[in-house]
């Protein structure tokens, strides 16, 4: 994990830095074809980039690129920052396959891809294992895969695997919890999950759980909803009549956290905080207002696939990551969930998805 | 079972015989719906006891968190837009239907009132319009959905699929996937409103139950939809126009699909194109316990109700108790099974009486 900020750190200067020019030269320098979404900035280069730095232009190379249907927020934003990154390099070419939640669509779509011999493929699987097959063909083609978010079964269908951090996101607001209520014992936690039989949803939940066993916490009541408002709202409404005294809620994510926002004002209680996750920007602008019991909210980065661009560009040009000393781009990147409160809220409001 | 009768003798008999048949069944139907209350409250007993054994679970497991009126309310907050749709689902099963489009419906309605309130130009407009605007739509969905099974001949299992996925696809190109928060004060002030301590939605709720009862037990329509799904071809014959009937049938319950989005809009705050997923088979589950036959021609409001309110009430007695949503799930099957078991053995007492 620790491999990874100096990495992001330093392409976000950078990209402040190229802001200026970009601005300046916007109309040149990038397609420009993204029309409400001029505050998001995701850091990328142009040939503007100071020379010698990774983001100076190269060989042109084309990278083919292929997600799950965009049918929630989250979602949306993966498809559209992969977008967005590869417009700000002119030597970039993506093809974007369209979103897909039929697995045989997207091993269609990667044989595509391989025929038309591209030069990488940034691949978020709808289902990690049903698409191992196919990108262990892609690298047997010589065309190097950047698995994104849901892994592969085998490490040899990927170049490079951009991972989120789900018990990561657990751990970060069952720490965040504890440092707010300590380790008085009679403390009420309350977590709000996302749909049950998901894995990411078992491994946010036993992040934490874990992280509450070091003060001393553990879970008092904990409902499932369905990553929806209206699961969000039911869930909620419920969970509040079973709890009459909360002292810290965990919402797993923001896109349902609408609706558990909802239901905590219909129910008129706000003698407890509460954490969201994801990281949506109306999570991120009510946690800046202050005026919900919403208090913060951990990140799982809607940009990984961005990221995941990035890395595809790097190795179709030889490059390396050049804050690290390694030779080559490393073969896993996982994601930090940083807990966003109101005094860190600007520097990751840029970069939130609008859920 | 009279339509039974009917039925059987259809195809060898003349066309005569049929008509006679059908006129002597209208006739009966002052009776037939006293005697169907009846049966229908016999039926109901059931149902009314699962529910008591369910609070009295709920009253012993949670105590008073479970037994406020707090908590009451919040039951019945629950069950308002579930159950605003399952009213209008009752007289689609009753005639002989069947739609699966309802949870698309509600998403396409809350998702086209909320654009109007959160797009600029509609800034001005007055929630009101919010209110005929999401009721239009869902009527409007249920004219297609009426028309292409009366007119359009098509079954009306494939008709609503279609609708089902295309309501869906609408609304998440017009919300752009995206979940749209209302801010219009008025709107959401309307609809959570407490009169007498009670929120208006749980008013609505009882409201249109109150109205589905007496349209389906009390009037010509509810008589025309009872014979219409026991048998259609009587029901032409004894001169009802079965096509027209379907369409507004359909369209019933498309009106009530926009009444619960607008409910929904106001409780979540928010349009979204992922409202009411999976609502149609709580809703044809609730319908079905509550003692509707799924073949058409016998329909219960008041077992519809009680339906809605067990399943409302077993999330949340599980809730209460901190079990998960695997263990309710199973539980829920098991109660649907159950109770459509014991109606089957109530059903074939009483025609063997």
């Amino acid at each position: 994990m620790k491999s990874v900020r100096p990495f992001r750190t330093r392409s976000r200067r950078l990209g402040t830095t190229l802001v200026a020019g970009l601005a300046v030269l916007a109309l040149g320098a990038c397609t420009g074809n993204e029309k409400n979404d001029d505050d998001q900035d995701l850091g990328g280069g142009t040939t503007q980039a100071d020379s010698g730095s990774n983001d100076e232009a190269g060989d042109k190379i084309v990278i083919g690129f292929s997600a799950p249907a965009a049918d929630h927020g989250w979602m949306a934003s993966i498809t559209d920052s992969a977008k967005k990154v590869a417009d700000q390099y002119d030597d970039v070419e993506l093809r974007v396959a369209s979103g897909t939640n039929d697995v045989n669509l997207q091993i269609s779509q990667v044989e595509t891809f391989i025929n038309d011999k591209v030069d990488a493929i940034v691949l978020l699987p709808f289902d990690g294992a049903a698409m191992t097959p196919v990108a262990l063909k892609a690298m047997q083609a010589g065309i190097p895969v950047i698995n994104v978010d849901r892994e592969f079964d085998d490490p040899n269908a990927a170049r490079v695997t951009v991972l989120g951090d789900n018990y990561g996101m657990g751990v970060s607001a069952g720490a965040y919890i504890c440092s707010q209520i300590g380790d008085k014992s009679d403390a009420v936690v309350a977590e709000i999950a996302g749909i049950d039989s998901l894995p990411l949803t078992q491994e946010r939940s036993q992040g934490f759980k874990d992280a509450l066993a070091d003060c001393g916490q553990d879970v008092d009541n904990r409902v499932a909803a369905d990553f929806t408002v209206e699961g969000g709202e039911e869930a909620a409404a419920n969970l509040l009549q079973a709890a009459p005294k909360i002292d810290a809620i965990w919402n797993h994510d923001d896109d349902q956290g609408v609706g558990v926002l909802a239901a905590i004002k219909n129910a008129g209680r706000d003698e407890f905080f509460m954490v969201g996750g994801a990281g949506s920007a109306n999570a991120m602008r009510s946690i800046q207002a202050g005026d919900s019991v919403l208090q913060a909210t951990v990140i799982y980065p809607s940009t990984q696939a961005a990221d995941g661009i990035k890395l595809a560009r790097l190795l179709g040009q030889q490059k390396n990551m050049s804050d690290l000393v390694e030779v080559e781009v490393p073969r896993t990147v996982q994601l930090y969930a940083p807990v966003v409160t109101k005094d860190n809220v600007d520097q990751f409001i840029d970069t939130a998805f609008e859920s | 079972m009279s339509e039974n009768t009917t039925g059987a003798a259809g195809p060898a008999s003349a066309d005569t015989a049929r008509v006679e048949a059908a006129a002597e069944e209208t006739a009966r139907e002052p009776n037939r719906a006293v005697a169907l209350f009846r049966s229908s409250a016999g039926r109901n007993t059931g149902l009314v006891v699962a529910l008591l054994l369910l609070c009295i679970v709920g009253a012993i497991t949670a105590g008073d968190r479970f037994s406020s009126s707090d908590n009451a309310l919040t039951i019945l907050r629950l069950a308002a837009v579930t159950g605003v749709v399952s009213v209008g689902m009752t007289f689609v099963i009753t005639a002989g239907q069947i739609d699966l489009s309802v949870g698309a419906i509600l998403a396409l309605s809350s998702v086209w009132c909320t654009t109007l309130a959160t797009q600029q130009t509609a800034q001005d407009s007055h929630w009101i319009v919010m209110v005929f605007v999401a009721l239009a739509v869902g009527a409007g969905c249920g004219l297609v959905n009426g028309l292409l099974v009366a007119y359009g001949g098509v079954v009306s299992f494939i008709a609503t699929l279609a609708m089902l996925a295309s309501a869906r696809g609408l609304a998440e190109i017009i919300s752009n996937r995206k979940t749209q928060i209302v801010d219009v004060p008025g709107f959401v002030d309307f609809f959570d409103h407490e009169l007498f301590g009670i929120e208006v939605q749980v008013y609505i709720f009882v409201l249109v139950a109150i109205a589905g009862w007496v349209l389906l037990n009390r009037t010509t329509f509810g008589r025309r939809t009872i014979a219409v799904g026991g048998n259609p071809e009587a029901a032409r014959l004894a001169g009802i126009d079965v096509k027209r009937h379907t369409v507004m049938v359909f369209v019933l319950v498309g009106l009530c699909c926009g009444l619960a989005a607008l409910m929904l809009v106001a409780r979540t705050t928010t349009g979204s194109s992922t409202h009411g997923t999976g609502l149609e088979l709580d809703v044809i589950a609730a319908v079905v316990i509550g003692g509707t036959l799924l073949t058409g021609g016998r329909g219960s409001i008041v077992g519809t109700v009680i339906g809605v309110l067990i399943f409302t009430t077993l999330t949340n007695v599980f809730t209460l108790n901190n079990r998960s949503i695997s263990e309710q799930s199973l539980l829920k099957g098991a109660i649907i099974v159950a109770a459509v078991l014991l109606q089957q053995r109530l059903a074939s007492r009483n025609s063997s009486t």
